[in-house]
């Protein structure tokens, strides 16, 4: 099992930004996620966040929603996902889960955290759910030995940094934009003040994601933060192939251009 | 209740003041439920609304100019009306009805939608988002908008639009843009998680007028406050009716605005029971129903923990109501609460029993009540019947039901 200490240690060393791609589990199939996952392992991507499919994304946009809805169809049920994650897991990027919490709740914190364990997740990332409200969350991860990413945010104040920052093991995300996940035109220009401020606060490694598509966005955002994270477009490449074939060809394209991009 | 100065409300009205023990902590929670699960980028939107609204629900100037519009606008005080013809197939207990069906555009939306409009302008803001089922907070909200010259977008779910078409014209005529949702259930929740989503994205000039008192905190307590006027007025005028408390206060849930509105209150009245109507849809053994609090578990769902219609995995289930106002699989953190703490007692009333109370109320006193408010109708029926003919029921006849013809003429073949 990779940690992510040892991506973002060996990224340093590399004097490069660590790549992220998030896929979630049970699109485009249940084992096509970890086809399309390990592709992109295999062409440059540190780590992977599986995706746990959820009813209400709201903060996703139209892109993982529609993935997440196909996903739901494909009646990807919490199994699927940590048969996800332990399939990408032995592809050799450090895997992480990323979910809203009401699934997490619902199937009990602590047993969540020792399955993820058990299939070879080093963490979670947790949009929806707050500093004030994690403590549960917070300890079911530090006995199963698992990382905790939360978000912050453009909109965040320094006092909200800290807090947000403290509950983090692993890295901080960054969201470079108000809005939902989706590629944009260009990366927000809030994103590097947010990296900066962030990192005044935590010693962490600092992650971009919301609106990088492609390698030009993830050079620019590595050049200063420690990792960039891309979701939307490589759903993007699954939604419009053909055929899956076709769509790991456009997912292992993608992953090499932004793996270029982070060396840049 | 009224104050000195003539005015409706008074700060104690509308903090909830006087009433003690119901306000939710620093956290939002009353009990386990409540709080936030939201993104951090929305932490300080919501941060900033509670702290505007600490200040404005002291400030003599933001309370007289609430009570303004309530008077002058929205139509208030609202009358009560006792209905002994539709009680005589209730046992003959006395039904007394609280009318906000009678109040400007027709529902009790309009109390939240001026009080929050006006918190909007305090903030700085000028543009209001809105969620809405039956059409009947989204009309409230646009309306509002249009009085205050506030830009209003407002998310509806597809297959409300077309059920509540009225409403949509309506809304746009008083010049609201309003989006279909097309994802998901294509109903509330669905309506919901998209104004979410814009909300995270415009949050700078931007205020979410929140239609229910589900959400994140603050909303559950600023939507209840600014409802709370039902329940002071009717308080009083049962008393100057029939001399005393009522045995039941009853009301329809969805979100739960127009309960929390009645019920709060009477809740230090111990002698009064509080008693909650949830869309049972086609039953309860069908699947097919909004029975949140008498079905659901606990979870989360849009930004608070609180019973929720959900799957052994937490995926939300869709629900089912003729009415699209009680359409929601969530409910209220305070309303959970109510449940828990025994306070407040939920029953369900399927679609039929509503649609039979519909005509009945129509019939016997001529008055067209929403469906929405029929459930609450159904379920007086049935409490009436329990109670025996000394009971005094009051009932919040939260909406008309023009909305509903539509509804109506499909299912009476009118």
């Amino acid at each position: 099992m990779t940690t992510l200490q040892a991506v973002f240690d060996k990224a340093r060393a590399e004097d490069r930004a660590a790549l992220v791609g998030y896929l979630p589990a049970g699109f485009p199939t249940k084992d096509g996620a970890v086809r399309a996952a390990t592709a992109m392992v295999e062409a440059g991507c540190d780590v992977i966040e599986i995706g746990l499919p959820y009813s209400d994304p709201l903060m996703d946009g139209p892109t993982i929603q529609d993935a997440v809805h196909r996903s739901l169809e494909n009646g990807t049920r919490i199994a699927d996902v940590l048969r996800t994650v332990e399939g990408v897991a032995k592809s050799g990027a450090a895997t992480l889960v990323m979910t809203y919490w009401n699934p997490i709740d619902r199937y009990g914190a602590e047993r969540f955290a020792r399955d993820l364990a058990s299939a070879g997740g080093v963490g979670t990332i947790t949009p929806d759910l707050t500093p004030e409200e994690s403590g549960p969350w917070l300890d079911a991860s530090r006995e199963s030995g698992l990382g905790t990413v939360f978000l912050v945010a453009p909109s965040s104040p320094d006092e909200r940094i800290a807090k947000v920052a403290a509950c983090c093991t692993g890295f901080v995300y960054a969201a470079s934009l108000m809005g939902v996940t989706g590629a944009r035109e260009s990366v927000s220009s809030a994103a590097e003040g947010l990296v900066k401020k962030t990192k005044a606060h935590t010693a962490l490694p600092v992650c971009v994601g919301l609106g990088v598509g492609n390698g030009a966005q993830a050079a620019e955002v590595a050049s200063y933060a420690d990792g960039v994270i891309v979701g939307s477009a490589f759903i993007r490449r699954l939604l419009d192939a053909p055929d899956e074939k076709s769509g790991l060809v456009a997912v292992r394209e993608l992953a090499e251009e932004l793996a270029r991009g982070v060396r840049r | 209740m009224t104050s000195t100065d003539g005015t409706l409300i008074t700060p104690a009205d509308l903090a909830g003041g006087g009433v003690g023990g119901n306000d939710p902590d620093v956290q939002g929670k009353f009990g386990i439920f409540g709080g936030r699960y939201v993104p951090e980028a929305l932490i300080p939107a919501l941060d900033e609304v509670a702290a505007e609204y600490e200040k404005a629900k002291t400030d003599l100037d933001f309370i007289r100019e609430f009570d303004h519009l309530l008077r002058t606008y929205a139509g208030r005080p609202t009358t009560l009306t006792e209905v002994p013809r539709f009680a005589a197939h209730a046992g003959g207990a006395r039904i007394l009805l609280k009318r906000e069906d009678l109040t400007h555009t027709g529902a009790h939306k309009i109390n939240n939608v001026l009080g929050q409009a006006l918190l909007t302008k305090r903030l700085g803001k000028r543009r209001v988002i809105a969620e809405t089922g039956a059409g009947q907070h989204g009309v409230a909200t646009a309306t509002a908008a249009a009085l205050m010259g506030l830009e209003c977008v407002i998310y509806m779910g597809a297959v409300d639009c077309e059920r509540q078409a009225l409403n949509v014209a309506r809304m746009k005529l008083l010049g609201a843009t309003v989006v279909p949702v097309t994802n998901g259930s294509q109903t509330l929740k669905d309506a919901i998680n998209e104004a979410f989503r814009d909300w995270v994205t415009n949050v700078e000039h931007t205020h979410y007028l929140f239609g229910t008192v589900a959400g994140p905190h603050p909303f559950p307590e600023i939507v209840r406050d600014f409802a709370r006027i039902i329940g002071v007025e009717a308080r009083r005028q049962v008393q100057e009716l029939v001399g005393r408390l009522p045995d039941a206060v009853c009301a329809a849930v969805g979100g739960g605005s127009n309960a929390i509105g009645l019920f709060h209150a009477f809740i230090p009245d111990e002698g009064v029971r509080l008693y909650g109507y949830e869309a049972g849809g086609r039953g309860a053994e069908t699947g097919e129903h909004a029975l949140t609090l008498t079905q659901g578990s606990v979870g989360v769902l849009h930004g608070a923990r609180t019973y929720v219609l959900q799957d052994d995995e937490g995926q939300t289930i869709e629900s089912h109501s003729i009415s699209a106002g009680l359409d929601y699989p969530g409910v209220g953190p305070e309303h959970a609460w109510l449940k828990d703490s025994g306070r407040a007692t939920y029953e369900g009333v399927t679609d039929e029993e509503a649609m039979e109370a519909f005509a009945l109320l129509a019939r016997t006193e001529g008055i067209i009540p929403a469906i929405e408010s029929s459930h609450a109708l159904a379920g007086a029926l049935r409490l009436g019947r329990e109670l025996g003919p000394d009971a005094v029921i009051l009932v919040n006849l939260s909406g008309r039901g023009d909305k509903d013809m539509g509804t109506a003429m499909k299912y009476f073949n009118l």
